[in-house]
């Protein structure tokens, strides 16, 4: 079981995360092609402006308004994409793999940027259990899909504290990545990819075209 | 979740479309929309929509109605589209009764919320394809139908005829010499620096707007013209209701006559969703990306007039005032700081609103809202208290602002919450300030 999920499972998970989010992308510029004003809206100049906006921590009124929100979104995934790339667990099996490493961050910081995913993601749940307009649009699939980015956190901390049996936990940990890599691409989860395509396409509008600021 | 039940509104336009419809016409249309209209835009949207709700508080109609879930931008688009895609369509005629009630009466497509939400998503447009679905199936409220059957037969908003409008622009012309002696009107003049257009409710209701601008261009020594035919109005009721084929006729006719007049530009009255469809998305249907002739908005061109000192200010107006800033010309053009400009050129007492610029309310009215006619008054003028609260703090006494749909729905909160404020036009406050010599006075 163990040789599975860390071999050929993990294999699969990023092949249909890669092909999925190319899959997606294409698709993307293909329909974009067929949306009349996107192509001849886009600018560089006001994409950037708004990105700019919008990954700046408190750059936009939004963001300065629900400063909790801001907060906990920036941590959450600022850890949620460091800790697997640079867990040294994971940038080890690489090693092994591929003979390929890269930097790793300390195990003191792995923990806490985990625990921070983990507050983040009961913080949402919260969020979505307690205020009326978000509770208002929330289907099961959001919670299944908050439970999906959880999963893969909660149980690495468990591995790594050695709450339970160890293999187990690290094959359910393993099972639960995979899992996220590979619906990422078919599910909101996919905002990873078109955050930045939405924001750019929105911020070329406002800038470009309507000569107006879009944070 | 306890929500108060929403007031049952009887509007013949809906009520009598549901009678006739059947979940497989509903069906067929839902789905050639969304195949054959909608591409990226939507496709993306609704799939990177997180249900964060973070949208909400962009809302006038989800702050104004006690942050009650079902008036967020995102609450509207799942009580309609997320529904409608979930159901492939079939969904029944009472339920596309409470799509164009929240798409055509709840929601201004002001575009404030896509400042709100993170990703950038433009709500206002899923609602418009919401709008889209709704006019092919022709469940649309009836006095918004009206203004676009209008557009269809007479190219204008509010059926004015062709003498009519003429013998208006006539009567004008004659009040405006009155004041001003080289005052006029010129019709259907060849290669003027202006082509200037209206909106119907001008000759129909507020003719001396038009004497006003009259005088205006005569102080001013502006070489303009009107035309006598089709395309003076650039109002666009067709955009709002879903009725892009008139949208665009409407659009195309104002633009053809400008051309066939050898205008070196359009300059448009006060108004923010005509120039919402003149600017954007009469050109977009079209394929334009920019319009065939530069176009600028009332406040552009005062401002031009203001600070090249072809008008001169005689002494400035001195009640306290402040702006409703128009969505469609502040978050649709960026004529916010302009405007604030030429407000405090010609105000001695100029009252900032909070929030303001990009981040202004909408009045309630625009995106063709306060077009749904009476019936729909009471909730459009309840959706909108954050609008009063935000005028009353000013303190002022007169409202400027640059725009019809502003103009009427402004004046519909002052009554609802008895603020005991007036609102005035941005020209007919120039019109009491600016300076006349001596050998025009009549």
């Amino acid at each position: 079981m163990y040789q599975f999920v860390s071999g050929p499972l993990v294999w699969i998970a990023f092949a249909v995360f890669v092909g999925g989010m190319v899959y997606q992308f294409v698709t993307m510029l293909r329909l974009a092609q067929k949306d009349k004003v996107i192509y001849p809206y886009m600018s560089l100049k006001y994409s950037l402006r708004s990105l700019f906006h919008w990954i700046i921590p408190f750059a936009s009124r939004n963001m300065r308004a629900r400063y909790e929100v801001t907060i906990v979104t920036f941590i959450f995934h600022l850890c949620l994409v460091l800790v697997p790339i640079f867990l040294l667990a994971h940038v080890a099996m690489f090693a092994f793999a591929w003979g390929v490493k890269w930097c790793v961050i300390s195990a003191g910081a792995a923990n806490y940027m985990t625990l921070a995913v983990i507050l983040a993601c009961v913080f949402f749940l919260l969020r979505r259990v307690m205020l009326p307009e978000v509770q208002f649009v929330t289907y099961v699939s959001d919670y299944v899909l908050l439970a999906i980015a959880f999963a893969p956190f909660v149980t690495g901390f468990a591995a790594n504290r050695q709450w339970f049996d160890y293999e187990t936990t690290i094959i359910i940990h393993m099972i639960c990545g995979s899992l996220m890599l590979i619906v990422i691409p078919f599910t909101r989860l996919s905002h990873m990819l078109f955050f930045p395509f939405t924001r750019a396409y929105m911020g070329s509008e406002f800038g470009a075209v309507r000569n107006a600021r879009d944070w | 979740m306890g929500l108060p039940a929403i007031p049952i509104v009887s509007d013949l336009g809906l009520d009598e479309t549901a009678k006739r419809l059947t979940s497989e016409q509903i069906a067929d249309v839902v789905n050639r929309i969304l195949d054959q209209e909608t591409a990226a835009r939507f496709k993306v949207y609704m799939k990177t929509c997180v249900h964060c709700g973070l949208c909400s508080d962009a809302c006038h109609w989800f702050l104004s109605n006690d942050r009650d879930p079902r008036f967020s931008p995102v609450g509207k688009v799942k009580q309609t589209l997320w529904e409608i895609i979930r159901k492939k369509g079939h969904v029944s005629p009472e339920f596309m009764k409470d799509c164009s009630r929240i798409a055509h009466t709840e929601c201004n497509v002001c575009r404030r919320c896509s400042m709100y939400c993170p990703f950038g998503i433009d709500i206002a447009y899923l609602l418009l394809v919401v709008r889209r679905i709704c006019h092919e199936l022709g469940m649309v409220p009836q006095f918004l139908q009206d203004t676009v059957n209008s557009h269809a037969v007479t190219m204008n908003q509010m059926w004015v005829k062709q003498d009519e409008w003429v013998d208006t622009l006539q009567w004008q012309e004659e009040e405006a010499k009155g004041e001003i002696k080289t005052a006029r009107i010129p019709l259907d003049k060849e290669g003027a620096d202006v082509f200037y257009s209206v909106i119907a409710p001008e000759p129909k209701i507020l003719a001396q707007l038009i004497g006003n601008i009259a005088q205006i261009m005569a102080v001013a020594k502006v070489d303009w013209t009107m035309p006598s035919l089709d395309g003076w109005d650039n109002s666009n009721m067709a955009m709002y209701s879903g009725d892009f084929e008139i949208m665009g006729r409407v659009e195309r006719a104002q633009y053809e006559s400008a051309l066939k007049l050898k205008s070196r530009r359009i300059v448009m009255g006060e108004c923010g969703h005509a120039f919402r469809g003149a600017a954007y998305d009469g050109p977009k249907w079209l394929g334009w990306r920019e319009p065939p002739i530069p176009l600028i908005h009332a406040v552009d061109f005062y401002h031009e007039l203001l600070t090249t000192g072809r008008i001169k200010i005689a002494k400035k107006f001195e009640t306290p005032v402040t702006v409703q800033e128009p969505c469609n010309i502040v978050r649709g053009r960026g004529l916010g700081q302009k405007l604030r400009e030429i407000i405090s050129m010609v105000c001695e007492d100029f009252r900032l609103p909070e929030p303001g610029l990009e981040h202004n309310y909408c009045c309630g009215a625009g995106g063709g809202t306060i077009n749904c006619g009476p019936p729909w008054k009471t909730s459009r003028v309840k959706g909108n208290r954050v609008k009063a609260e935000q005028l009353a703090a000013t303190k002022a006494h007169i409202i400027i602002t640059p725009c019809h749909n502003c103009h009427s729905g402004i004046e519909d909160i002052i009554g609802g919450y008895k603020l005991g404020m007036h609102v005035k036009f941005f020209s007919e406050i120039l019109m009491e300030v600016m300076e006349v010599p001596d050998e025009l006075k009549c």
